[in-house]
């Protein structure tokens, strides 16, 4: 691998960008590998590189049917923070968050990771006891997070409509300083490279059509380009795992939705946050090339279109418009959809399943971009060691049966 | 936004409706009987097909009975609405797949 570096840029620029190479190989299936990871988003992507480096496992495929990060990974509002409301849920995304700060070092590679802060406001009286329940439960967990009363929202979001005579007044936000945004291409960029320097091979136009289970054994897959034989399977394939799942005889409880964002046309710097509401439901920050990039809620439907319903952007539109007054005359230049994986309690599965050697990583929904690194991390563990690592171990499909599920579905203010 | 045809009203926009997810879940005849897993079954998996679904709708906006809808989950549209069993009309296929008579809605 090619090390990046300021000069590297400085030389190739002078060689009028002739001589870049190619970041990652692009290479053929073999016959068979040690594991076999099936999507090439983000979670994909970073299992086989901390598989790869952190436990030795080099002869590892990353499946995608399409081309990497053309997902959910691609779609997304980019939004990353930690402070969830329950233990479980605020220590795994932390360990995500941990991650990301190092992130651009370990991969070198600019995932451009910006920590500008999030605010989650708060518009009613429960609201904001929901607030300070969420950042006395994020203090003491060891994660950064404050409440801010309506003057000092408007001290650092000049643009936003605080007055009282608001349909939906500011009462105050939480605020976590460490939260932010980064660039979603650039992480599904990053782990492909530095995955394939430790001698992953990323195979795109690759689809997973069948998965080979014996005696409840997973043995290999079939794919578009050939079987592959493999005895350690991880999927992760967002919005299409209860299709994987159904390949292996599995059900899961989980539904695939309709998720939609869109940008504006770039307009000069008026936003150096991000700011979201649970109760208008709408998400915004504005990007480095000036657009303001917002993000909707799910359609109520099943739907694997990535794309949604006119009613749901209205209403995200009207959120922001509440919200922000002055961008009403902003004008949308593009909208697209992903297809999000919902879990009954808003939190993932990263587990093993009733088949031995057959690992899933999905039910992340709304809210998985945040959890990347992290997600990669824990789900490359319970691979390499068949158990999984104590921050993934509640996040089990036995806590549908045991009841232990993570309820973070209000408590985490908007999914994201 | 998808035109649903509503039984007794006819075509209507999807603002009008709430979506009340997979149909033919019947809640167990006797729950303690039940597996922890086939609880957990019944409570929380579903088949999340791509291709056909059938799932219940309901007219909140409208008459506010419930009714089935047989839909495409990739392309969205909608093959057919019919009546659920036990409500008036019947299905039209006299297949089952809708809630019981009077066991009302589910969320
Ligand atoms: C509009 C929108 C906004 C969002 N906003 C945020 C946000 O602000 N913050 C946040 O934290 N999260 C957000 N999310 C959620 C986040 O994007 C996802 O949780 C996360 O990116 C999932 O990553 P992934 O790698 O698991 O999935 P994906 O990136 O979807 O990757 C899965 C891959 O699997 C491939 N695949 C599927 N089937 C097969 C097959 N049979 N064979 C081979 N490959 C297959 C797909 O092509 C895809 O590339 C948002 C999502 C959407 C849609
Ligand atoms: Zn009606």
């Amino acid at each position: 691998m090619k090390h990046y570096s300021a000069l590297g840029l400085l030389r190739n620029a002078l060689g009028r960008n002739r001589r870049w190479t190619p970041a990652w190989r692009s290479a053929g299936p073999k016959k068979s590998y040690d594991a076999v990871i099936v999507g090439g988003g983000g979670h994909g992507l970073a299992t086989a590189y901390y598989l790869a480096r952190d436990h030795g496992l080099r002869n590892v495929a990353v499946l995608e049917k399409g081309w990497i990060g053309g997902g959910n990974t691609g779609r997304n509002t980019c939004i990353v923070r930690s402070n969830y409301l329950w233990t479980e849920a605020s220590l795994l995304y932390e360990k995500s968050l941990k991650l990301w700060e190092g992130l651009s070092r370990d991969l070198n590679f600019n995932v451009m990771f910006s920590q500008r802060g999030v605010y989650n406001l708060g518009h009613s009286l429960q609201d904001l006891r929901d607030i300070e329940r969420r950042v006395n439960a994020n203090r003491l967990n060891g994660i950064d997070a404050e409440v801010v009363g309506p003057a000092k929202i408007k001290k650092a979001i000049p643009c936003i409509n605080t007055s009282p005579g608001a349909r939906y007044p500011i009462l105050g936000a939480s605020l976590q300083r460490r939260g932010g945004v980064a660039r979603h291409d650039a992480v599904a960029w990053g782990f492909a490279r530095a995955a394939d320097a430790l001698g992953v091979d990323i195979i795109e136009q690759c689809e997973v059509t069948g998965i080979e289970v014996r005696a409840g054994r997973a043995l290999g897959v079939a794919t578009t380009r050939g079987a592959i034989s493999s005895e350690r399977i991880g999927v992760a394939v967002a919005g299409n795992a209860g299709v994987l799942a159904k390949m292996a005889g599995l059900r899961l409880p989980v539904e695939s939705h309709p998720l939609q964002a869109f940008v504006s046309e770039p307009v000069r710097p008026v936003l150096n946050t991000v700011v979201m509401s649970g109760a208008v439901h709408g998400y915004i920050s504005q990007s480095d090339k000036g657009e303001l990039v917002v993000g909707a809620g799910i359609d109520a439907y099943n739907g694997y279109g990535q794309r949604g319903s006119f009613p749901v952007i209205e209403q995200a539109m009207q959120a922001v418009i509440e919200l922000f007054p002055a961008f009403s005359r902003v004008r949308m230049l593009r909208l697209w959809g992903g297809i999000v994986d919902i879990c009954p309690d808003a939190c993932p599965i990263v587990s093993k399943t009733p088949v031995e050697g057959l690992y899933f990583n999905c039910g992340w929904g709304t809210g998985g971009f945040k959890a990347t690194p992290g997600a990669g991390w824990v789900f490359a563990h319970t691979l390499a060691c068949d158990r999984p690592h104590e921050l993934n171990a509640p996040f089990s499909l036995e806590r549908f049966s045991s009841g232990a599920l993570i309820d973070e579905h209000g408590a985490a203010a908007v999914a994201h | 936004m998808l035109l649903i045809e509503c039984p007794w009203c006819g075509p209507r926009a999807e603002t009008e409706f709430s979506y009340g997810g997979e149909a033919g879940i019947f809640r167990p005849a006797d729950p303690h009987a039940l597996s922890d897993a086939e609880w957990a079954d019944y409570l929380f998996y579903r088949s999340n097909p791509r291709g056909t679904h059938r799932e219940l709708w309901n007219h909140a906006q409208g008459c506010r009975r419930w009714f089935g809808v047989e839909r495409d989950t990739v392309s969205y549209r909608i093959k057919r609405t019919y009546c659920l069993s036990g409500a008036s009309g019947g299905q039209p296929d006299g297949s089952a797949g809708g809630l019981e008579a009077g066991s009302g809605k589910r969320r």
